[in-house]
């Protein structure tokens, strides 16, 4: 950081849901929500397909990507991305989460975040998760992001 | 192929026509399953409810998107869906789903959700169907990323296949979905100019038989004025078509618990009731939780089709106030009409200038300079009209732009409302 320069303040985020999914009052909310806490939000929009996902997102380099899903087969589509966003070079340090509705059954043992975890997403809000509970989270992480 | 004719005995929109002339509400559920027994078992409950009901078929999201390797995919390792893959299984598939169903008392609709819905219309054509819904802004904007222009090619090509199905004796019947834009927060007077917009595109692209949709909001007065704004902006631009008015149940964040969702539900009812709509798309008790069982849509089915009953025979209130959204919807259809003879050109330069834009919509064609929210009596407001021609509103404030809890409060103010209500009902038992 150079002398005399205003500090950067936030995070680069990425706001998007996968190629299935129409829905995006989810992305409308999470947008808003980011922005109050002082970041700066690219929102991709509905049924964004895995290669324009992959593609903004390494040109983008952001810090965080949130991707939201709530047509129940976000599970199916998240397991499909996520590899591919891995693999980048440009997203090493990118932290990734996923959140919403992610299956058709409604209630959910935990099963699926364990699975989205393994599959390489760094947090998983299920749908009970609390909007305060992604606060609390980003605000851990652009805490810990050097500026 | 069979020898079968292309289309069933009575079209959908003469069934509708017909059942309101009796008296009776058309209910319908939504409904979609990826396996044709289990489809086909959905079709059957629906039509054995004792309610005046049409069928549903409603396509998956891998289907809606296009993305048919993914859907075959699905159907092949026999991995549930959250919809029936029409496009994907063998029309005989399909009429094997329908045989003995979907025969002259039991119209069926499909619903999908697409932007591009050329190959789903064909689909649907080639299994003797011809009743689906949409349109080429109410299912381009909220739900895709297909530029606008893209859209109302699609949507011209599939209506023509639509009118080219006339002339071997189908009835084909087109709903608008441009009432249930975003599923909630859009006012009413953009909803209804949407619906009428679409409607008027479907008859320059040749159907003689529409539907024009509008989704409950959140105050019911401001709902019967607007489906009766709705129904006389129709009766004055549709005389040469046959039409009616489907309301929606709330498409928004629904009550949690089931006596709030049947109470909103019936709510629903009795506005179509009070507005001479002549159908009713259902929503279901488990509509907050997952996706609802068959026999969670018959009770939905048979609930809306008692509140209209009990409605039909109450005496008649007094219609709601004018409070403008009738000139507002006007406005606005005026303001596209004068664009361009072609309604599809007409509609995208609207978008393009912004005559036309839809608050909270994410879609790059959409100017998303509008802002809306509701007051504290769930009325809808404008906050922002960006450079929308509305008519004056002289006396009011400034609304306020919401923030992220604004406008979640927002999102789930009929939520709240409803089970709130239902709560102090079971107290006052």
């Amino acid at each position: 950081m150079e002398l005399g320069k205003a500090e950067r303040v936030g995070l680069d985020v990425v706001v998007s849901t996968m190629a299935s999914d129409a829905h995006t009052w989810n992305l409308v909310f999470l947008q808003l929500l980011l922005e109050e806490l002082g970041h700066r939000v690219t929102n991709l929009g509905a049924c964004v397909p895995d290669a324009e996902l992959i593609a903004e997102c390494r040109r983008l380099a952001p810090e965080l990507i949130v991707l939201s899903s709530v047509n129940g087969h976000g599970a199916i589509d998240a397991q499909r991305v996520i590899p591919g966003l891995r693999a980048c070079p440009e997203l090493l340090r990118t932290q990734v989460v996923i959140g919403g509705k992610l299956g058709i059954t409604g209630a959910d043992d935990g099963s699926v975040a364990r699975t989205l975890r393994a599959a390489g997403f760094d947090q998983v809000f299920e749908e009970s998760a609390s909007a305060d509970e992604l606060r609390s989270f980003v605000r851990t992480l652009s805490r810990a992001v050097p500026v | 192929m069979t020898a079968r004719p292309a289309s069933p005995p009575v079209p959908f929109g003469q069934f509708v026509t017909r059942a309101q002339a009796r008296g009776h509400l058309v209910v319908q559920p939504r409904m979609g399953m990826s396996r044709p027994e289990r489809m086909r078992e959905g079709l059957r409950a629906t039509r054995g409810a004792a309610a005046t009901t049409v069928g549903t078929i409603t396509v998956d999201s891998y289907t809606r998107t296009g993305d048919a390797v993914a859907a075959r995919r699905a159907v092949a390792q026999g991995v549930a869906l959250n919809g029936y893959p029409i496009t994907t299984y063998d029309p005989a598939v399909t009429r094997q789903v329908l045989r003995d169903v979907a025969d002259d008392g039991f119209p069926v609709q499909v619903r999908h959700g697409s932007a591009r819905p050329e190959k789903i219309v064909t689909a649907l054509l080639a299994a003797g169907l011809d009743a689906t819904e949409g349109g080429p802004v109410s299912y381009c904007l909220p739900y895709s990323r297909v530029p606008l222009n893209v859209a109302v090619a699609g949507w011209e090509r599939s209506c023509a296949l639509l009118a080219e199905a006339q002339q071997t004796g189908a009835r084909p019947h087109l709903e608008t979905f441009g009432g249930c834009m975003m599923g909630q927060l859009c006012p009413p007077g953009l909803l209804i100019a949407l619906s009428v917009l679409e409607a008027l595109f479907f008859r320059q692209h040749g159907l003689r038989s529409v539907s024009l949709s509008y989704a409950q909001q959140a105050n019911a007065r401001q709902d019967e004025e607007s489906v009766t704004a709705l129904s006389r902006l129709a009766a004055a631009l549709l005389p040469d078509i046959e039409w009616h008015i489907v309301v929606y149940a709330h498409m928004g964040m629904y009550p949690l618990t089931p006596e709030g969702a049947r109470l909103l539900l019936r709510e629903a009812a009795r506005l179509a009731v009070r507005t001479g709509a002549a159908r009713l798309i259902v929503k279901t008790t488990a509509e907050a939780h997952r996706i609802p069982t068959v026999a969670e849509n018959v009770r939905a089915l048979e609930t809306a089709a008692g509140a209209a009953a009990a409605e039909a025979s109450a005496p008649r209130a007094a219609g709601a106030p004018d409070t403008g959204i009738h000139a507002e919807a006007s406005a606005l259809i005026d303001a596209v009409l004068g664009l361009d003879r072609d309604i599809g050109r007409a509609l995208v330069t609207a978008f393009a200038r912004g005559y036309l834009d839809v608050p909270f919509c994410l879609h790059p064609d959409n100017a998303g300079r509008a802002r809306s929210g509701l007051d504290a009596e769930g009325r809808l407001y404008w906050s922002a009209a960006g450079a929308m021609p509305l008519p004056g509103r002289p006396g009011r404030g400034r609304n306020p732009i919401l923030g992220s809890d604004g406008l979640m409060a927002a999102l789930s103010y009929v939520q709240r409302t409803f089970d709130r209500r239902a709560r102090a009902e079971t107290a006052a038992r």
